[in-house]
């Protein structure tokens, strides 16, 4: 796969490594038991476009999220997780 | 011999000797081992893989099932290579395969007499008892009757490398679509990459007599290759098959450099796999012949038509001195007339069609060919070589034909593999009657020719100009529109003969599978292809079914009664034709797998006579024995000593080091250590863990603040990468409005560990009179710069200690300083082995307690989670199931024997309890042979552990036959109080 | 009709004519006691021990291709049971238990091979790791051997050991561990539970799962709509989208693996080997082929392929431990879709449906699981209780915190 990342361009998937869907947000810290364990191991697991985190770790070393169709790989978006 | 007189593009100046089962040949450059053969009148190449039924020479291509062999000899020995691709060079060895002893007198074609008992997965019906001859029987005999060649089983003594390229367009087979289209877009100025497996550019040109715009179609492929030669972005690969299509325009291609001479020149890798990634694509990879299946359809002399064609034209050589063509329409009548052009005798044409064409008539007429309109073929007669074809008229009667060559004209299978390697599946066409290219092709992918099932000669070339000036146009190089190629002949029905059962009806003929055993697969209901395929093994060998595997599909369509669009076809799958595994490996083999990290103190540590070991990526030194020492313990227990009682010096420069500057570096830090960071005064150290936000222990280490705003962590040799990821995304993704950059320099700073009650010395020594490192001055946690130098007083050996760390580049120097700052106090270098004994002594967790499956705990750290913040892993940590005191947890354990060695892996039992799992407790993760108290310690993780110090249990290792009483302690071995540390 | 030499021979005499489907391809009936989502192996093997232990006889199997199209029919057929956590141990041994009989149960050649499974260790801690394991192993009572390099050579003399990167220090060998034929393996459950009353539907998907009150009431299909009061998931890198159909999430993500098929070779490699300093195992087949794979892609996918630069992180890893491996050539590569739970470990569970239950959760791990899985799932669903030996592999261990976690990796199913 080419990651298309918004700071560096386009680059072969090696460079990236993956964390996963990137949809959850991290409860509140006095959030109950069972939204932790929601946010931490629970996955919607779609078979279709999934918002996902790469690490471009051998580049700008940002972390990214990328809209990527599972079943094509074909990847619609991909912007810093911190814009 | 059977080589033309004329003709031929092959040199007959030069002479290359050769060899095929020990026997001497010569041939000439631009022959195949093949065709060489063949010009020998070598026509018996190999023994099929079940029956062991003799083969020859099926097709010219790498499509080719039969005339496999086991090319070069000793280490650089490769079986099932099919002689059809292999260029002849001098000095060529060959052998035959899947013969004993010989290959014309094979024992093991008594198989074949015994067929009847091995149909299609007759295995899975018989060999079952009794159950233990599985094993020692059965399996043995059918692993040794299985496989066709035999593997050189030494490591493979050729290099490899990989490529990479960057295109906008690129051609997939220079056969003319390929060709067309290459022109078309190079005159573009796109950047073209033009790929054929083929040894020179021109696919059928190269074979048929047809002409291009007023030229041989060989001649005219040379001036086209001229004419991309002149292109500047244009680049053209021979000799490389393109193996795989994969995601993303990329697609891999190898190089076959060197497989034409005997071995690579010195330097040069034998095969190259290049990583093309192209903007746009044109598949031009052509067609390849069907088999026909009808019985007896395996034996050398039968050929496919377009092969005989290729063999004649190409290579010059006369495949048969007396011919049948079996023949469906026009291919075969081309054949019919290649073989008068060449002056082969042709015995008779068996046309399937009651009616053949006048022009087609008067051509068999001319050349006293017997025509049988609406014949088929009943059997095929010959020992080791087709000697006669038993023909079945109009009429049902049978006559025998004296013949030596069988050509088969049974239509062509469009290689749409690449089109497919991304998930399409092939589509059936009727009218071609074959399988076109899926509708969702690889983006940017375009199928040109006879890949797309348009096989005349000018539809390709007028397919080619278009599709590559369209790729051009789309990867940004609109173009104006290219002359397109001028040839005669076009679009021509699509033939299609393929079935004749009979006995020995073969569709698979490496695997032997034959339409008996498709019709028994259907009986038994493996009637969905994929289940034919997997149970009869069609099309599993190493052609993958190229030219037979249709038939099989059509057998099963033929027999369930469905078309073959319902019925479909299997998966294609990278790589196209097999690829050596040292090829997609390259360059990285041996010692050069991964690369090797050295610290800037390795030069030091090799000339103390330093013992490396691998440590992940590292080379770090793990004792420095002296002279006299003749065991690791020794060198080992001398260095741990030295460090307890005078002073000692370590390499520490592994450990990860990631510096943060920006007023919100501690709030970064609280937020992913799990105790307060923030707080620490400037100039101080403090240890920490890291959480994962699972609640498990990460990492630990230390945190310096060098300045209010400039801080310095720590992490494990192992976990840097790690940590180094989980801050960026604890700041990046959780927090990012905290102002704080951070980076790692972990490679910047070389680092060394200066313990024993003298360090200080050493360090005062080291730094000059200048700087008060006194320990009031300089306390136990402080930290500071002098210098170009930054000194830290942390311990991991439990003594007064310091790390003291400079630039990279001065790393050399400083160890050396160390070491001529501390010659006054004996210094004395220490390795990875005596740092881990005095980690163990003082109960420090590491590699064997930070597994990633205990919490902060397990390691006795619970009290550094700190109840007062939000930190990663806190709320997952309070799970009911990690605060069972049940969990194992660390404890020390000192043998009850003192003399007994512990070994970490060693389970721990209740005193007395059987070894059986119920009674498993924990275990031991790290041991040590402690000089400083003369016998063996432990660290490990016991249920309940911290209630049942002075308790004794068992620590049970039958792996390593180890079963000791221990007792559990405290997990700190020496100065529990830490007086050493503050001293 | 029974399997034999005798049958074999009797056939032969008159052309293989008399040999029956291997099962049937049933129609679906409007209502079954119990349906089995998923025709690979695990969901056969459930149908297979549900009629032949709890005697329940009317099931179906509803695949929505061929049955053994998923993950059954493209793996790498490693069996062994050489685990370390006690809730996963006893689980894998039953399996091979079950593997050491299957062929004389079932009346079908599975081609179970125990020819040993040897894991490399490179570093001592490796090598205490490995005894943890083995030693772990043994209090179970399953056979385990901690060799040393000198063993090692003497049972592989042709891998590297002399220009290693990382040099073998030895191995923890399961000499029952081998292969299976995979193929086989699911062909013959299908062919025992066809013959016990299973109704196998193949080209059959499962568009819908009917809940009412709490309840499972049944699926919707491709080919219509069937009752059921039962309904067993089987559906390995599908299960979150089956499971979605009940309107349930599970701690699961899809990642694609790949796997190797080398041309045959004549008798090269015996057994299993792995490799210790990356993730690479390989053994060669009854036909000759070399069968080999490495880790994950690592990132989620339901497209069964791969990428090149895995493929070639696999062949280097080959290369460093078997550099003989150079001149072989690879014929075939595949991707199949696993069902990465987060902890590495499987899920045989009841849900919060009331008659839904989940298998689930096999990572790269499934095929050697396939008899105890379809065993102790039958037994979940037969009655309702979960098998002694499964028990660990509830759906509540994360939000307890009783994890099984193999390898430490956390929740982060790309790392397991």
């Amino acid at each position: 796969m080419r990651i298309p990342c918004p700071h560096c361009g386009e680059r072969a998937s090696e460079e990236f490594s993956y964390l996963g869907a990137a949809d959850p947000v991290r409860p509140a810290a006095d959030a109950s038991a069972a939204e932790w364990h929601d946010y931490v191991y629970l996955r919607d697991n779609p078979a279709g476009v999934m918002r996902e985190f790469w690490h471009h770790v051998h580049g700008c070393r940002r972390w990214l999220v990328v809209a990527r169709d599972v079943r094509t790989h074909a990847i619609s978006a991909a912007v810093d997780a911190g814009a | 011999m059977t080589r033309l007189r004329s003709g031929g593009l092959i040199d007959r100046d030069t002479h290359l000797r050769f060899s095929f089962d020990g026997r001497g040949y010569t041939g000439h450059p631009g022959d195949t081992l093949a065709s060489a053969l063949l010009a020998n009148g070598v026509r018996l190449f190999g023994r099929s893989f079940k029956y062991h039924r003799p083969r020859g020479v099926l097709s010219a291509g790498p499509e080719e099932p039969n005339a496999l062999v086991e090319l070069r000899n000793g280490a650089r020995r490769e079986p099932n290579i099919p002689a059809t691709v292999t260029e002849l060079f001098d000095g060529l060895e060959a052998s035959s395969q899947n013969r004993f002893p010989s290959l014309r007198f094979d024992l093991m074609a008594a198989n074949a007499l015994l067929s009847p008992l091995f149909p299609a997965g007759f295995y899975y019906k018989t060999f079952m008892w009794p159950a233990s001859w599985w094993e020692r029987v059965y399996e043995p005999l059918i692993r040794r009757a299985a496989g066709l060649g035999r593997a050189a089983a030494m490591p493979d003594p050729d290099g490899y490398e990989h490529a990479h390229l960057f295109c906008d367009v690129l051609v997939i087979g220079a056969g003319p679509a390929g060709l067309a289209a290459a022109l078309a877009a190079g005159r573009s100025g796109a950047r073209v990459v033009l790929c054929d497996a083929d040894t020179r550019l021109g696919g059928t040109l190269l074979a048929e007599p047809d002409e291009v715009d007023g030229q041989p179609g060989a001649v005219w492929a040379q001036s086209v290759e001229r004419m991309l030669r002149d292109c500047a972005e244009v680049r053209i690969l021979t000799r490389t098959t393109v193996f795989g299509a994969y995601d993303h325009g990329t697609y891999a291609a190898l190089e076959r450099v060197a497989d034409h001479k005997p071995h690579p020149a010195p330097g040069e890798p034998r095969q190259r796999v290049w990583r093309i990634v192209a903007k746009r694509v044109v598949l031009g990879a052509g067609a390849v012949e069907r088999l026909v299946a009808f019985p007896g359809n395996d034996r050398p002399g039968v050929m496919l038509a377009g092969a005989v064609r290729c063999y004649l034209a190409r290579y010059a050589v006369a495949p048969g001195g007396s011919v049948v063509v079996l023949s469906g329409g026009a291919e075969g009548w081309r054949t019919v007339a290649a073989l008068a052009r060449h002056g082969v005798p042709v015995a008779a044409v068996i046309d399937r069609r009651g009616e053949v064409p006048e022009p087609d008539a008067a051509l068999a007429r001319r050349i006293g060919a017997r025509l049988f309109a609406g014949g088929r073929i009943a059997a095929t007669r010959g020992s080791t070589g087709l000697h006669e074809v038993i023909v079945r008229d109009a009429t049902g009667g049978t006559i025998p034909v004296a013949a030596d060559l069988l050509a088969v004209a049974g239509g062509h299978n469009p290689q749409v593999q690449l089109a497919c390697h991304l998930g399409g599946r092939p589509v059936w066409d009727e009218d071609r009657a074959a399988f076109l290219p899926p509708a969702t092709l690889p983006p940017g992918m375009t199928v040109a020719g006879a890949a797309a099932g348009r096989y005349g000669l000018a539809e390709c070339l007028r397919d080619g100009a278009t599709l590559g000036s369209g790729a051009a146009a789309a990867a940004g190089f609109p173009n104006a529109p290219s002359p397109v190629p001028r040839a005669a002949g076009d679009a021509e029905a699509a033939t299609s003969i393929w079935l004749m059962p009979g006995r020995k009806s073969f569709v698979d003929l490496q695997h032997d599978v034959t339409t008996d055993d498709i019709a028994l697969a259907h009986r038994e209901g493996f009637r969905a292809v994929e289940h034919m395929k997997r149970y009869t093994t069609h099309g599993m060998a190493t052609d993958q079914g190229k030219s037979g595997g249709v038939l099989g599909m059509a057998m099963m369509a033929t027999l369930t009664g469905r078309t073959m669009a319902d019925t479909g076809t299997t998966l294609h799958r990278p790589p196209y034709t097999p690829v050596a595994i040292g090829a997609l490996a390259g360059a990285h083999r041996g010692r050069h797998f991964r690369p090797i990290r050295r610290t800037p103190g390795h030069d030091w540590a090799a000339e103390q006579g330093a013992s490396f070991i691998e440590s992940g990526p590292w080379l770090r030194a793990q004792w420095f024995a002296r002279a006299g020492e003749t065991d690791w313990l020794q060198s080992v227990s001398r260095e741990v000593l030295a460090v307890r009682s005078g002073v000692g010096v370590s390499d520490v420069s592994t450990l990860g080091k990631i510096e943060l500057v920006g007023p919100d570096a501690g709030a970064l830090l609280d937020f992913v250590y799990t105790n307060t960071m923030s707080t620490l005064p400037v100039g101080r150290v403090r240890y920490g863990i890291m959480l994962r936000e699972d609640g498990f222990v990460l990492d630990d280490g230390t945190a310096a603040r060098l300045e209010a705003d400039r801080w310095v962590v720590t992490t494990t040799t192992a976990n840097a990468p790690r940590v180094l990821a989980h801050m960026e995304f604890a700041h990046q993704v959780l927090r990012p409005s905290l102002r704080v950059a951070f980076v790692s320099v972990t490679d910047r700073w070389a680092q060394y560990a200066v313990a024993g009650p003298h360090a200080r010395d050493v360090i005062a020594a080291l730094l000059g009179v200048v700087h008060d490192v006194s320990d009031a001055a300089f306390p136990y946690m402080a930290c500071g710069t002098f210098g170009d130098l930054r000194l830290f007083r942390i311990s991991f050996s439990g003594e007064l200690a310091y790390e003291v760390a400079a630039p990279a580049r001065d790393g050399d120097a400083l160890i050396r300083r160390i070491v001529q700052a501390g010659s006054a106090q004996g210094i004395v270098p220490y390795g990875l082995e005596a740092l881990s004994v005095l980690r163990v002594e003082k109960g420090h967790p590491a590699g064997g307690e930070l597994n990633g499956q205990t919490t902060a705990r397990d390691l006795g750290l619970g009290r550094m989670l700190s109840q007062r913040k939000d930190f990663i892993g806190r709320a997952l940590a309070r799970r009911p199931a990690l605060l069972d005191p049940m969990r194992p947890t660390l404890v020390g354990l000192v043998p009850v024997d003192k003399r007994t060695r512990l070994r970490a892996g060693a389970h721990l039992l209740p005193r007395g309890a059987p070894p059986r799992i119920e009674h498993d407790q924990g275990w031991i993760t790290s041991v040590a042979f402690s000089p400083t108290l003369s016998h063996w310690i432990a660290l490990g993780l016991l249920a309940n552990g911290p209630a049942r110090h002075g308790e004794v249990v068992r620590a049970y290792d039958p792996v390593r036959s180890g079963d000791a009483e221990v007792q559990v302690v405290a997990p700190c071995f020496i100065d529990p109080d830490g007086g050493r540390l503050r001293g | 009709m029974s399997y034999s030499f005798f049958s074999l021979a009797r056939e032969a005499l008159r052309g293989h004519v008399g040999w029956r489907p291997a099962w049937r391809d049933a129609e679906p009936q409007p209502r079954y006691d119990a349906v089995v989502v998923g025709g690979g192996g695990h969901g056969l093997a459930t149908a297979y021990y549900l009629a032949s232990e709890h005697g329940m006889t009317s099931i179906a199997v509803l695949e929505k291709a061929w049955i053994g199209s998923g993950n059954a029919g493209r793996n790498t057929t490693i069996i062994r049971s050489n685990y370390l956590l006690p809730g996963n141990e006893g689980f894998y041994e039953l399996s091979m238990k079950l593997w050491e009989g299957l062929e004389q149960r079932l009346n079908y050649n599975t081609m179970v091979s125990q020819r040993g499974v040897l894991n490399l260790f490179h570093s001592d801690a490796q090598r205490d790791a490995f005894a943890r394991r083995g030693n772990a192993m043994r209090l179970h009572g399953v056979d385990a051997e901690l060799l040393d390099a000198v063993q090692v050579r003497a049972r592989h003399p042709y891998l590297d050991f002399d220009d290693a990167r990382f040099p073998i220090r030895g191995g923890l060998l399961q000499r029952r561990g081998g292969t299976a034929r995979h193929d086989a393996v699911v062909w013959g459950y299908a062919r025992g539970a066809d013959a016990r009353g299973v109704d196998i539907v193949q080209n059959c998907e499962v568009t819908g799962i009917d809940v009412a009150n709490g309840r499972v009431r049944g699926v919707r299909t491709t080919r219509g709509d069937i009752a059921a009061a039962k309904v067993a998931l089987a559906c390995a890198g599908n299960s979150s989208r089956v499971a979605a159909l009940a309107g349930l999430r599970l701690p699961i993500e899809s990642h694609v693996l790949q796997a190797f098929v080398s041309e045959g070779v004549k008798p090269l490699i015996d057994g299993v080997i792995t490799f210790g300093a990356g993730h690479f195992y390989i053994s060669q087949s009854d036909k000759g082929g070399l069968v080999f794979g490495g880790d994950i892609d690592g990132y989620n996918s339901y497209a069964q392929r791969g990428s090149l630069p895995v493929v070639e992180d696999v062949m280097q890893s080959g290369m460093a431990v078997l550099p003989m491996l150079g001149r072989l050539r690879v014929l075939r590569q595949w991707g199949g879709i696993m069902d990465m739970s987060m902890d590495g470990s499987p899920i045989i569970d009841a849900s919060p449906v009331a008659g839904l239950y989940v298998n689930a959760g096999w990572c790269y791990g499934g095929f050697k699981a396939t008899p105890a899985s379809g065993w102790c799932f039958a037994h979940l669903i037969a009655r309702d209780a979960p098998h002694p030996v499964a028990a660990a592999y509830r759906l509540d261990r994360f939000a307890r915190g009783a994890l099984l976690d193999e390898r430490g990796a956390g929740a982060q199913p790309n790392l397991h």
